[in-house]
């Protein structure tokens, strides 16, 4: 290892075990550049899926500025020092090659899948977006209109106005209460220039997890990035963010709508994903209503019952923070009888211990099913993304087993206690409210 | 085509596709990968047999994971209903969870989840089909248990009626909630007049509501057999092998009647019909409905490729025109199916910007078809579109379910052989075709428009 070349090898692991998980054979370096690559070599068809993950997200922008991250991520491929956003678009779709950026609270992403044979190509353009996106005005001005028009046409997706309201009351002056499109008052006036600063602040490899899955070794990939990305310089170095103040307690929060179901969340605060609970209460959420058709919540509200459609429940844990949410829909007049049945799941996840088949049937579900959350090259990619995000460690997948196999039904008792408040329990309605009565 | 028949099936996202072509069982919390066309020499690798009592199986063998989907497809869905009972296929389908004389109600799902599997099922027009993903050393408890309900589902009395409000809460879910999903029925409705294509495939609210458990024996005795099933099956297994466990389960499962064959042939349509909605929204919706042909006519490979070069990408002319140049509309999407059992339909649907008029974006719209029915597209353009498919299709074999709802879906309408001239067929069609098909298809006579007028309710 020259100084010269960019590459920087850190650590290649290559991992036994699990036998999907060593078939990943993943590695992890990083570049001299500070961005942190991980590859996994799949010869079996040939193409490429490019995951990254950048710490660009919502949590870096201003309240005042809500939607900055969110439409600096929009502007990526719509335009470069060297092509315009039609000549991007373009010579994407003329290899069939896709190429997508997002943007979340903690991380933008930019998604890339391309036949192994145009990887230069794409690999040139992910370049050029990362170190030369031009942010033209024209463009800019579009896709604000774009912006605007996705925050009205939420209005029309329950689940989704449900969702934010949550947050909203839950995390309220922070970027994690926000939606990350903004609002319509403080997209309008977003300029170039703070586009630009942004961009330029927070877009840094040092800043950057890149995670490569297909018909491409990590050598070829890491010579070639060397290539590609030489004039990407590290930046300000990431900075972990705070914990979001949290308000709990309980509320119910409607929304008016002329629907013919009442839309639900019932919810408080959770669990960071590094929470040392966090595996006993994946086991005690699958027996609540992770767990599909094996979920209480579903058997009761569902299928005992009659009341919904979709019905479960889920921790969602980020870096710093986390939420539990009960979700579901029912018809406008049967929301009043829905919530109290999942409060009375609530209550007995509580009260009393799971069975002893409760609990295998979930350790089994969660570890026997493991291996599909990577089958194909796409997951692959999000998921060592994941492990490295959540520095889980490469060897997480042969350490799953354990993590979820020692969990007891004390410990499932014990995290409900821990982690299901009741009394805290902030409700959130959608729908048509005259005919929703909730006692 | 297959991938954009489908659009977006992440139901969780905000999607703005929204031809609800299929009824899933439950929603999924994952994306069910779809489904653009296939690999290139599916003949050379998948091995058909037809069991003694008429079940045909079809094996791909796929070592990339250690992992199998199975999946049995039964020739039955909307299409094989009759007026006053639509919903009954999609009714029973949910009711084949409900246990057989050995397996109790909802224990299904219980035991492949238990062993570590993901199962689901869903209905379309053409077809019921059920499915899971497991290891390849717990796939046999599946097979067992579909063989099972192919034969002795119970359908039982105490679930019908719970179920039943389960599906009527899933209908107003997924159409009567969602301004997209309800303009399409609508529209479908209005555009077929006599075809089974008409009713949609969760069934109308009323309907639903008259279904009766007797409905569902009659219909289950009538569709569910062998020699109306076949099975589909990638992954990691060794056919041999595999196939020695599936007769095992499945050979003894006796023939049954030959079940009623549908011949309903939509006549031409002649003159545009119009039709609008009304409904809680923010923002219109404008739906061109146009018939179509399906895979069988080779109009259907320049209709794919047409679809591509109006829809297909942020370069294609409809985005270009209407959401880049002139902002007319949100996004704007090209459906066309062609793996279909009976004729279909080319569509084309955009979800208007605020303050757009809706006669304007029609007449845009118009105007690009008129384009493409006077001028050739550019070789670029056709390429491109070539390419495009061709990658989908590559990329389509990045999962082994991908791969088994693909086999699955030409069995269905044709023959799964069909898949392998695809690509051939693909590559022959030429700019003359393009504007051939256009003019031949994307006539105002042949069109159903729809359009979703926004209401609003008032604030509390």
């Amino acid at each position: 290892m020259t100084r010269k070349s960019i590459i920087f090898f850190l650590a290649a692991l290559l991992l036994p075990a699990a036998p999907a998980w060593s078939a990943m054979a993943a590695k992890r370096s990083v570049l001299a550049n500070g961005m942190v690559l991980l590859t996994s070599e799949q010869r079996a068809l040939p193409t490429v899926a490019i995951e990254l993950m950048i710490d660009a997200g919502a949590r870096h922008e201003s309240a005042a500025r809500a939607g900055l991250a969110h439409l600096t991520s929009k502007l990526l491929t719509e335009g470069t020092a060297k092509r315009s956003a039609l000549q991007v678009s373009e010579t994407l779709d003329f290899i069939g090659a896709s190429l997508d950026a997002g943007c979340g609270d903690d991380l933008a992403t930019i998604s890339m899948t391309i036949l192994k044979k145009d990887l230069s190509l794409g690999l040139e353009l992910l370049a050029e977006i990362l170190t030369a996106a031009s942010f033209p005005v024209a463009e800019i001005d579009r896709q604000k209109q774009s912006v605007l028009a996705s925050i009205k046409a939420k209005q029309e997706d329950p689940g989704t106005l449900a969702g934010e309201a949550f947050a909203a009351a839950l995390f309220p002056g922070s970027a994690y209460g926000r939606p990350v499109e903004g609002t319509e008052a403080t997209v309008k006036p977003l300029d170039r220039k703070s586009l630009q600063e942004f961009f330029q602040r927070y877009y840094r490899p040092n800043r950057t997890i890149m995670s490569v899955v297909g018909d491409v070794s990590e050598a070829e990939i890491s010579a070639a990035l060397s290539q590609v990305f030489k004039n990407w310089h590290k930046g300000e170095a990431s900075q972990a963010a705070a914990s979001p103040t949290r308000t709990d307690g309980a509320r119910t929060l409607r929304i008016n709508k002329d629907l013919t179901q009442a839309n639900i969340i019932l919810g408080h605060g959770g669990v960071a994903r590094g929470d040392a609970d966090y595996y006993a209460i994946q086991v005690m959420n699958y027996i609540l209503g992770g767990g599909g058709f094996s979920s209480r919540a579903m058997d009761s509200i569902r299928n005992e019952r009659g009341l919904a459609y979709s019905v479960y429940s889920y921790f969602g844990a980020e870096k710093t923070h986390g939420t539990f949410q009960f979700v579901m829909q029912t018809k406008n007049d049967s929301a009043g009888e829905a919530i109290g049945l999942a409060r009375e799941e609530i209550r007995r996840m509580r009260e009393e211990l799971v069975s002893e088949a409760e609990l295998s049937d979930a350790k089994n579900y969660l570890t026997g099913s493991f291996p599909l959350r990577f089958d194909t090259n796409r997951k692959v990619a999000g998921f060592l993304g994941q492990v490295e995000y959540f520095e889980l460690g490469l060897d997480y997948p042969n350490q799953y087993g354990e993590l979820i196999g020692k969990v007891t039904r004390a410990d499932v008792q014990r995290v409900a206690r821990q982690h299901l408040t009741p009394e805290k329990l902030l409700t959130v309605i959608v729908g048509s409210q005259q005919k929703i009565k909730v006692p | 085509m297959g991938r954009r028949r489908f659009g977006c099936l992440d139901f969780e996202g905000s999607c703005f596709s929204f031809v609800p072509m299929i009824w899933l069982r439950r929603i999924a919390l994952l994306t069910i990968f779809f489904l653009s066309l296939p690999s290139f020499s599916f003949a050379a690798q998948v091995q058909e047999t037809v069991l003694d009592n008429g079940l045909k199986v079809l094996l791909l063998e796929d070592h990339k994971s250690p992992a199998v989907t199975f999946q049995v497809w039964y020739r039955v869905g909307g299409r094989n209903e009759k007026d006053g009972k639509s919903g009954l296929a999609h009714f029973l389908e949910h009711m084949l969870f409900k246990g057989t004389p050995t397996t109790g109600p909802e224990e299904y799902s219980r035991i492949i989840a238990k062993n570590g599997g993901r199962s689901n099922a869903f209905t379309s027009t053409d077809m019921t089909v059920y499915f899971a993903t497991m290891s390849r050393d717990k796939i046999h408890i599946q097979l067992e248990l579909e063989a099972d309900r192919m034969a002795n589902a119970l359908l039982g009395d105490t679930y019908f009626e719970p179920e039943k409000k389960v599906i009527q809460e899933e209908r107003r879910l997924r159409t009567d909630d969602n301004p997209g999903s309800a303009l399409y029925e609508l529209a479908a409705s209005v555009a077929y007049s006599i075809h089974p294509y008409r009713r949609p495939v969760v069934g109308w609210m009323e309907d639903i509501q008259a279904l009766s458990r007797q409905d569902l024996v009659d219909f289950y005795k009538l569709y569910y057999a062998p020699n109306n099933a076949v099975i589909v099956m990638v992954g990691d297994f060794n056919s041999q092998e595999m196939l020695a466990k599936i007769n095992a389960a499945f050979g003894k499962i006796p023939r049954g009647a030959e079940p009623p064959k549908l011949n309903v042939v939509e006549p031409p349509q002649r003159g545009e019909k119009r039709v609008s909605l009304k409904k809680e929204a923010e923002l219109p919706i404008l739906l061109l409905f146009h018939h179509a042909p399906n895979l069988h006519h080779q109009d259907s490979f320049a209709l794919d490729l047409l679809s591509m070069v109006l829809a297909g990408g942020k370069s294609a002319r409809l985005h270009q025109e209407l959401v880049y140049r002139k902002q007319l509309v949100r996004g704007i999407d090209a459906d066309y199916s062609a793996v279909s059992m009976d004729a279909t339909g080319f569509a084309l649907s955009a979800q208007l910007l605020p303050g757009v008029d809706v006669s304007k974006v029609e007449a845009e719209i118009e105007r690009q078809i008129d384009k493409v029915k006077t001028e050739l597209v550019s070789e670029r353009e056709l390429q491109k579109a070539k390419n495009q498919i061709e990658a989908a299709f590559i990329f389509a074999q990045d999962s082994i379910f991908g791969q088994a709802m693909k086999i699955g879906y030409y069995e269905m309408v044709g023959g799964w052989r069909l898949v392998d001239s695809y690509l051939d067929n693909l590559r022959k069609v030429s700019r003359d075709d393009l504007r051939r098909v256009a003019q031949k298809y994307l006539q105002t006579d042949n069109r159903t428009v729809g359009i979703l007028i926004p209401t609003k309710a008032k604030a509390q």
